[in-house]
Parts: structure tokens; C-alpha cells; sequence
């Protein structure tokens, strides 16, 4: 049994069981976005005092955070208990154009010398890791999801806010990996 | 209690993310280079299952555990709070090579320094906060 989940799961497992996270969301009485918790941090941490954005009834919202501190300790079980035997397959094309930009891969879940702590004192490094994160939870706000929130919630209920989201997302993903890349990659 | 079972599906997600590859930012490439199904196939079949999903609980009009009708909120309608808060979320998630529930997972792996990643994703968010009222909406 063991053997059997450490495998990667498969798209077609993976899919349907990210519905089914969804659902057992929603049965609770909660949703699915990831993002929203990010809005509940700054609250508990007192930035409702002076932003109002932030100045709501968090404890409203506990059980999202419950549920990212889950997510946390999934990935912790996933990489002790769960490791694949191999690493992931990603594709040969992929591989070939990160070298392009001085990116080889290794295996890895992300490139391990880009994600260090001592790359954050390099150029590269600090745009990726401190800018990255920085669009990811600005752009989520504003767009009012991520992921989650619009690709699945949203899609599944049929918003056309959340498709406009969405569209957004790749057009600002296409841009960053076909024009951006190969400036910030070789600084 | 109550709480124990956000936290069981939670920990399931982090697996299914981690097992699933959704949080490798190699993966996101991928995606981003149209040179794998992977994702596609991930996101598309969620959806599939989402809309089937969405439909049955309208339909036959579910209740939460808690007895509670579950409910569908319609979003604002609006194309340049989504168009353009989803082109910087894109760059962010082409960048980081990660979205936010990956943020959290990644750092359950192993990656410590996405901490880092998760730290500016608030100040990214507290920045929104503060730029709301001039931003287009």
C-alpha cells in the first residue's frame, strides 16, 4: 500500500481528488482558496489598525488556517514517509530550455540553488524568492483568488470573473517565462 | 474538534500536492512552456469533477455538516481587478514557481526558504490592502 501511494499520482488520480478537497470544503461548510488565508494572517497579526481592508472578524476564517497548517504537514509527510523512487519526469524539452537560461535541473522540487537562504543575498535569488512571493500575494488579492479560489471554485460555478482571473494568470505566467526569464536567470 | 477534520483534509492536500508534483516549480514550467499534459490534465479533470461537484449540490441542495445550506457566492463582476490582479499573480506564480497552497507545502518538503516566499507573499498582500482604494476594481 505504501509502495502504491509513493508512486506519483497520476493527473487523472490528482484531479479528481483536488474535487474532491473542494467538496469535503464545502461539506464542512468552509471553500476552497488558498489564498484568503494569506488576507486572515495580516489580520490576526493587527494590520486591521490601520488598514481596513484588514479589519474584519477573523476568527471567522480559523478554519482555513487550520487547513493550510494541514497542508504543511501533508508535504512534511509526503517527503519523509511517501518519497517516489524516482524523481519527477519532467519534460525533456523543459529541461533543455532552463539550460538555455542556466537553470539545470535536479530532480529536485524546485532548483535547490536558487531556493537557498544564502542565494537570497544574490540578485537572482532575492527577485526570485522575495519578488516571487511578493506578485503571488499581491496579484492574489487584487484578483481576489489564486489558483484554487478562481481555476477550480470559480471555473466549477461557472464564473466569468473567475475565467478573466484565470486568462490574467497566463498571460502574467507566459510573460515571466518566455520574456522575463532569460533576463532575471542570467544575472 | 471541529477543526480536526480542516486539518485532516489539509494534510491530505499537502500529500496529494506533494505526490501529484503540483508543487514543483519545474512542473510549473512545464506548464507555463507548454511542453507537458501534466498540469493541464490535473487542473482540467479537477474542473470537470469541480463543475460535476457544484452542480449535485445545487441540485439536490446539500447541507453542510452542520445543517447548514451550502451555498455558491456570485463573484463581483468586474474585467480589470481579474485581468490585472491575475497578470501579477501569473508573473508571481511563473517566478516563485509556486501558487499559494504550493507556498505552504513547500515549505512542509523541506524548502525552509519558502518561508521567505510566504512572508512576502503577506507583504504583497498587506501592500494590496494598502493600495486598494487606488487601485482599478
Amino acid at each position: 500500500m505504501i509502495e502504491l501511494i509513493s508512486q506519483p499520482w497520476a493527473w487523472y488520480i490528482s484531479g479528481p481528488l483536488l474535487a474532491l478537497v473542494m467538496f469535503l470544503l464545502l461539506w464542512f461548510g468552509g471553500e476552497f482558496g488558498a489564498s484568503s488565508t494569506m488576507r486572515t494572517i495580516c489580520a490576526i497579526g493587527g494590520a486591521g489598525k490601520k488598514i481596513s481592508f484588514f479589519n474584519f472578524d477573523w476568527k471567522g476564517q480559523t478554519w482555513n488556517i487550520i487547513f493550510v497548517l494541514g497542508a504543511v504537514i501533508g508535504g512534511y509527510i509526503a517527503a519523509t514517509f511517501l518519497p517516489s523512487a524516482l524523481p519527477p519526469q519532467i519534460s525533456a524539452a523543459t529541461i533543455n530550455d532552463l539550460k538555455m537560461v542556466g537553470i539545470s535541473y535536479d530532480g529536485q522540487m524546485a532548483p535547490t540553488n536558487i531556493f537557498a537562504w544564502q542565494s537570497l543575498f544574490t540578485l537572482k535569488g532575492f527577485i526570485v524568492i522575495v519578488g516571487g512571493g511578493f506578485l503571488v500575494g499581491f496579484g492574489a488579492r487584487w484578483a481576489g483568488g489564486c489558483t484554487s479560489g478562481h481555476a477550480i471554485s470559480g471555473l466549477s460555478n461557472f464564473q466569468i470573473p473567475s475565467l478573466i482571473a484565470v486568462i490574467g494568470f497566463f498571460i502574467g505566467g507566459l510573460m515571466m517565462t518566455h520574456l522575463i526569464f532569460p533576463f532575471i536567470f542570467r544575472l | 474538534m471541529k477543526f480536526l477534520k480542516y486539518l485532516l483534509v489539509g494534510i491530505f492536500f499537502g500529500i496529494l500536492m506533494t505526490k501529484s508534483e503540483i508543487i514543483s516549480w519545474y512542473r510549473i514550467q512545464e506548464m507555463f512552456r507548454f511542453h507537458s499534459f501534466h498540469m493541464y490534465g490535473i487542473i482540467g479533470s479537477a474542473l470537470m469533477f469541480g463543475i460535476f461537484i457544484t452542480n449535485i449540490i445545487k441540485k439536490q441542495e446539500l447541507k453542510s455538516v452542520e445543517g447548514k445550506p451550502i451555498t455558491f457566492h456570485d463573484k463581483n463582476k468586474s474585467v480589470s481587478r481579474y485581468l490585472f490582479g491575475g497578470i501579477i499573480f501569473g508573473l508571481g506564480w511563473a517566478l516563485a514557481g509556486a501558487c499559494p497552497g504550493p507556498i505552504y507545502t513547500l515549505i512542509g518538503n523541506g524548502f525552509s526558504v519558502f518561508i521567505v516566499v510566504l512572508l512576502s507573499a503577506l507583504l504583497g498582500t498587506l501592500a494590496y490592502g494598502a493600495l486598494r482604494n487606488v487601485l482599478p476594481h
